[in-house]
């Protein structure tokens, strides 16, 4: 290290002889801040996205590095958000980082008292037969003398965060099922 | 709008910027209010009054934009001689079945040149005996009844029976006073609203309204909306820039999931699912429609293009193109309704995707208890919602109404997707589809929906194949090919994307005019042809705001036909020329022969000014040049609905379900045919008048938090969040806490019928009492977003709520409902159902609930915790000094004491 580095590496003399009189910006920083940089510039990819929350529909930029979600920010192109998120918005990478989310199968058999596992093939199996079950058991071919075919065993409630192709994929299914008792936050 | 929607408040602030008037009317003081020019608190439930108050200034001074109102609303339609208005009636209109609690709308209807009502066969009745509890505005309001004889007209607006004199006489008393009276605004607060709202309306200016959908969750919640499309049309604040009403709806894509609905009484692009009496088979389906004028028109189009999206070479001409295979619906199969259903056993089987109804919905007991009455339950979420946990530490846990051990329900919890793990499109508030793109893999067993759907067809198709059996025939001849890619063999969203959009003979089609009835195209969703013009995603279209003007119509894709402002034809006099210079939008270019302007035009692009239908003109071509609102078989903005709503051609006060005070209007208190359900656990509180009705004398109100999601799941997992807001609590005025000892910071007990649930104490002047007929009224908020789960349990809100309905669209009254409030904690375990128990039973007076209170007690073994009505605290005061909630000790599978 030469002397004028090692001079130079004092944030007083930087303060006294710098462009940052206060001290509050480069005079003060660390060797160790000065080699940080922003996950934004570190990532691999940045994806666009729209925040899942409230129905504005800000648009996110979404950094993604070594196939993890790094960081979510506002997407400033937008002509709705303008680059701007809402405290909510602002913490969704938490939303889908968050070590609390599921991410096995969680299954409780009848009259049990605590979650067991359950590998997702077999749960997509046991899900499929309790459908054709219920639907064998309860279909009615005629309501009041008049055609229906339908089940009224299987209601489903949807969330309204679900995208448009998975809406349109659920009400196609169940109506081929014969499931009419299928709702929708919109309604709540 | 600051406080739920903080970034589409950002185009308010610039608006205000450049010299807008900014009001807020809401009962609590917020964020908003603070930005806002104007702030009125008013009593929640009261809006029409308010609203009514408008349109009646409106119209006493003249303020209406009257060119506007003569050619493009129904003002000049002249009604039958036998309609009777609430006035006569003392708050009923013509056609009330009291028996039945329900309307028919014969009289409504126009008078018409050939002397008949205007409908078929007298109008269309609103319910037989078999609909007693079926709301289907769908297919009563699609754009008005199919008339072959024109309504006889008054263009000078003079013909008493005409619609503008009718609202005239209407509206008469909802004055300034009458607004004072009932909604607790002071006479001169509302003359500003009045005053502002008319100064900037008309030819120059326009006035915005923004409503979160809290106006939906009332009795009279369509009615809400219809009197702000009422005054708005009034003034000429529809179809133009800067004009309208906004539904700011609450979650990424509400208006995708209605749009495409996941709806029980829609199909997609809002057709009406078939109902067995009406609908026998296609042609009877679509008959209806076909008739009318305007884009109703070509509903066969419509249909047999969505029959061949699902069914594809299956369905035929010869085969009515599947319709058949179509469940039908015999009236309500709403979420209320299959909750008690649930609870009656006979919903075996529930897929709850992405919701939280333990939470999120009215009267949470009656949700629980219909998901511990299932065979089995499948859960799809992020987290560990209290849906999917309600069988081991749900409140009926703790109060021992349930027990773990007697729970039959096989409960699978799914983990989900997030939005960042998969692609595909929300839908926002403004009608826009926006693409997202998958960024990283979903972790583990999480999946989307798109891919559970997907699988489980699959399935179940593989289980059925070669099952001859006709009611498998739906299922098998499912169109159900979609490719997958990666490992876990994801379905293309944007595949699915374009069987939505449509294709025909040379692929993805560009509009909705494209749609023919003979099974030559197919079409998921006929408002959302075009999202795949040119076999281009749209909604994916991202040129950057500062590369185009703020129209921004290469940003996603609005439906229908990227359009951004609707029926913007209205932005234009009826000759095609702006109605003003400060105000152009759109407009008719003679000399190209088009419509043009910042827009795509909400007008077929070619149609002049001029154009008068055929007589056997059809659909959109029975509709003149001058006919902005395309959807409606007269063209016109309906001041007055002749058809379409179940509780009135227009919009009158009726007081909440649960209310404090009489109304002020009619002798006919609350909504004639809202709707309710009669179960134990769901009693309403004694309404004014009623004896024990003093036993809830506040009124209270549910919203959300800047830093909450709706019913927690997106939000009360967040440590970000959960250090903004950590805790559940209640709102009340200075005035208020005086009055029932409440002191800021400590604990207080909300009651209902329903519950009672405990809340942190906030002492505010954000609330404020008002005076309501000539006596203080207090509100008490609630956030409605925390549960039992998460990392900052609460009490459920919504468990308060009973669940009374608007009888159109069967939303809950959320937003308005009686309650007491006390000090101190509730009682924990059992003793919570006594004290429950007693405010019910003492609500209904007399001798004989004293005698069952007392059986009540011995039965159980607790205490009395006593009646208030001296205030003083009683036993339950003790109670505040029991452990906080997270940690109750007692609270798994306890048998209640005996």
């Amino acid at each position: 290290m030469g002397i004028k580095q090692w001079i130079d590496g004092w944030p007083v003399y930087r303060q006294l002889t710098g462009p940052d009189p206060l001290g509050r910006g480069t005079a003060a920083m660390s060797r160790r801040t000065e080699g940080l940089t922003a996950r934004t510039e570190q990532a691999d990819a940045v994806v666009r996205s729209v925040c899942p929350y409230c129905a504005v529909g800000c648009g996110q930029r979404v950094y993604v590095k070594d196939g993890a979600v790094t960081q979510i920010e506002g997407d400033p192109d937008s002509p709705i958000s303008r680059g701007r998120l809402c405290p909510k918005g602002s913490a969704s990478k938490q939303l889908v980082t968050n070590p609390d989310r599921l991410t096995r199968v969680r299954y409780r058999r009848p009259y049990g008292t605590e979650w067991e596992d359950l590998p997702l093939e077999r749960a997509m199996e046991m899900i499929a037969d309790r459908v054709l079950e219920t639907r064998r058991a309860t279909w009615e071919d005629s309501y009041e003398g008049r055609p229906v075919r339908r089940t009224m065993g299987i209601a489903g409630l949807g969330g309204a965060t679900l995208d448009n192709e998975e809406n349109y994929l659920m009400k196609k299914l169940y109506s081929a099922m014969g499931a009419v008792q299928i709702e929708n936050q919109a309604r709540i | 709008m600051a406080e739920a929607h903080p970034v589409g408040f950002q185009w308010v602030m610039e608006a205000k910027l450049r010299g807008a008037t900014v009001v807020h009317v809401d009962p609590r003081y917020t964020r908003t209010s603070a930005q806002a020019d104007l702030h009125v608190p008013i009593r929640t439930g009261t809006d029409i009054a308010f609203l009514g108050g408008l349109v009646n200034y409106v119209l006493t001074h003249q303020k209406d934009f009257r060119e506007y109102v003569v050619a493009y609303t129904n003002a000049p339609m002249i009604l039958r001689e036998d309609f009777r208005d609430t006035d006569e009636l003392d708050g009923l209109f013509s056609g009330f079945d009291p028996e039945g609690r329900a309307y028919s709308t014969e009289t409504w209807a126009y008078a018409t040149e050939g002397g008949g009502s205007g409908g078929e066969e007298g109008g269309r009745p609103g319910h037989r005996g078999h609909e007693q509890e079926t709301a289907r505005p769908e297919q009563h309001g699609m754009g008005g009844a199919s008339t072959a004889d024109r309504p006889l007209t008054d263009p000078t607006l003079r013909h008493p029976r005409c619609v503008y004199q009718v609202l005239k006489r209407h509206f008469a008393r909802y004055t300034p006073e009458l607004v004072a009276e009932v909604c607790g605004v002071p006479e001169e607060l509302f003359e500003r609203v009045a005053e502002a709202v008319t100064a900037n309306s008309g030819r120059e200016r326009t006035t915005a309204f923004c409503y979160a959908v809290g106006w939906t969750q009332h009795t009279v919640g369509v009615q809400y909306i219809r009197t702000a499309a009422i005054l708005q049309s009034l003034l000429g604040n529809i179809g133009r820039p800067g004009g309208g009403i906004m539904a700011l709806r609450g979650h990424a894509s509400i208006q995708g999931s209605t749009d495409i609905p996941t709806l029980y009484n829609l199909l997609p692009g809002y057709l009406p699912m078939p109902d067995a009496h009406d609908h026998p088979d296609l042609a009877a389906y679509v008959e209806p429609d076909s008739q009318k004028a305007g884009w109703w028109g070509n509903m066969r189009a419509y249909t047999v293009s969505l029959l061949k999206a699902w069914w594809g070479e299956a369905a035929t001409e010869d085969n009515d193109f599947c319709f058949d295979h179509l469940p039908k619906t015999t009236g309500d199969h709403g979420t209320y309704r299959t909750v008690l259903d649930q609870i009656a056993g006979k919903v075996k089987g529930y897929f709850v995707v992405g919701e939280n109804p333990a939470v999120g919905s009215a009267n949470g007991k009656l949700q629980r208890l219909g998901l511990a009455n299932l065979d089995w339950l499948v859960v799809r979420d992020l987290v560990e919602i209290e849906t999917a946990s309600f069988w081991k530490d749900g409140p009926e846990i703790e109060t021992g109404e349930l027990r773990p051990e007697e729970i039959g329900t096989e409960v699978f919890l799914l983990p989900a997707a997030s939005h960042t793990e998969k692609d595909g499109s929300f839908t926002n508030t403004q009608r826009l589809l926006q693409w997202r793109h998958k960024a990283v893999e979903p972790a583990g067993d999480a999946r989307s929906e798109l891919w559970f759907y997907y699988h489980l067809g699959r399935l179940l198709r593989e289980r059925l194949a070669g099952s001859t059996d006709p009611r498998d025939r739906p299922l098998l001849d499912l169109t159900w090919d979609y490719p997958v890619s990666g490992e876990r063999a994801e379905p293309d969203a944007a595949a699915v994307l374009r069987e939505i959009n449509g294709v025909g003979p040379d692929g993805a089609l560009s509009t909705y005019a494209e749609l023919r009835d003979d099974g030559s195209t197919a079409c998921g969703c006929w408002i959302y042809c075009g999202v795949y013009a040119g076999e281009r995603n749209r909604a994916a279209a991202r040129t950057p705001r500062s590369e185009q003007d703020e129209v921004a119509l290469d940003w996603g894709w609005a439906w229908p036909a990227n359009r951004r402002i609707l029926y913007n034809r209205a932005s234009a006099d009826p000759q095609g020329r702006p109605w003003s210079e400060r105000k152009r939008y759109l407009w008719w270019d003679e000399e190209r022969g088009r419509w043009t302007g910042r827009d795509v035009p909400d007008i077929s692009v070619d149609k002049h000014p001029d154009y008068r239908p055929s007589e056997d003109a059809r659909a959109q071509e029975a509709l003149g040049g001058d006919a902005p609102f395309i959807m409606q078989n007269d063209g016109r903005a309906w001041l007055f609905a002749p058809e379409g709503t179940l509780d009135g051609p227009l919009p009158t006060h009726y007081e909440p379900t649960e209310s404090p005070c009489g109304n002020a209007l009619y002798g006919q208190r609350a909504n004639p045919v809202l709707q309710t359900y009669r179960h134990p656990e769901n009693p309403l509180n004694p309404a004014d008048g009623a004896p024990g009705a003093d036993r809830f004398p506040y009124v209270f109100t549910t919203y959300r938090l800047t830093e909450h999601h709706t019913a927690g799941g997106m939000s009360r997992t967040l440590p970000y969040l959960n250090e903004l807001q950590p805790e559940f609590f209640c709102e009340v005025s200075p005035e208020l806490a005086e009055e029932r000892g409440l002191r800021h910071l400590e604990w207080a007990t909300i009651v209902t019928a329903r519950t009672a649930i405990e809340a942190r104490v906030l002492v505010t002047r954000r609330m404020r009492p008002l005076k309501v007929r000539g006596r203080t009224l207090h509100q008490v908020g609630l956030p409605y977003h925390w549960g039992h789960g998460g990392l900052s349990p609460g009490d459920p809100a919504n468990d308060l709520l009973a669940v009374v309905l608007d009888p159109n669209v069967h939303i809950q009254e959320a937003k308005a409902a009686s309650c007491d409030i006390r000090p101190g904690r509730r009682p924990r375990g059992p003793a919570l159902l006594d004290f429950v128990a007693e405010y019910r039973s003492g609500g209904e007076g007399g001798a004989r609930p004293a005698d069952r209170v007392h059986e009540g007690q011995s039965a159980r073994g607790a205490e009395p915790p006593g009646p208030h009505e001296d205030g003083a605290p009683d036993g339950h005061r003790g109670n505040g000094h029991r452990p906080p909630a997270p940690s109750r000790p007692d609270r798994r599978g306890r048998k209640r004491d005996r």
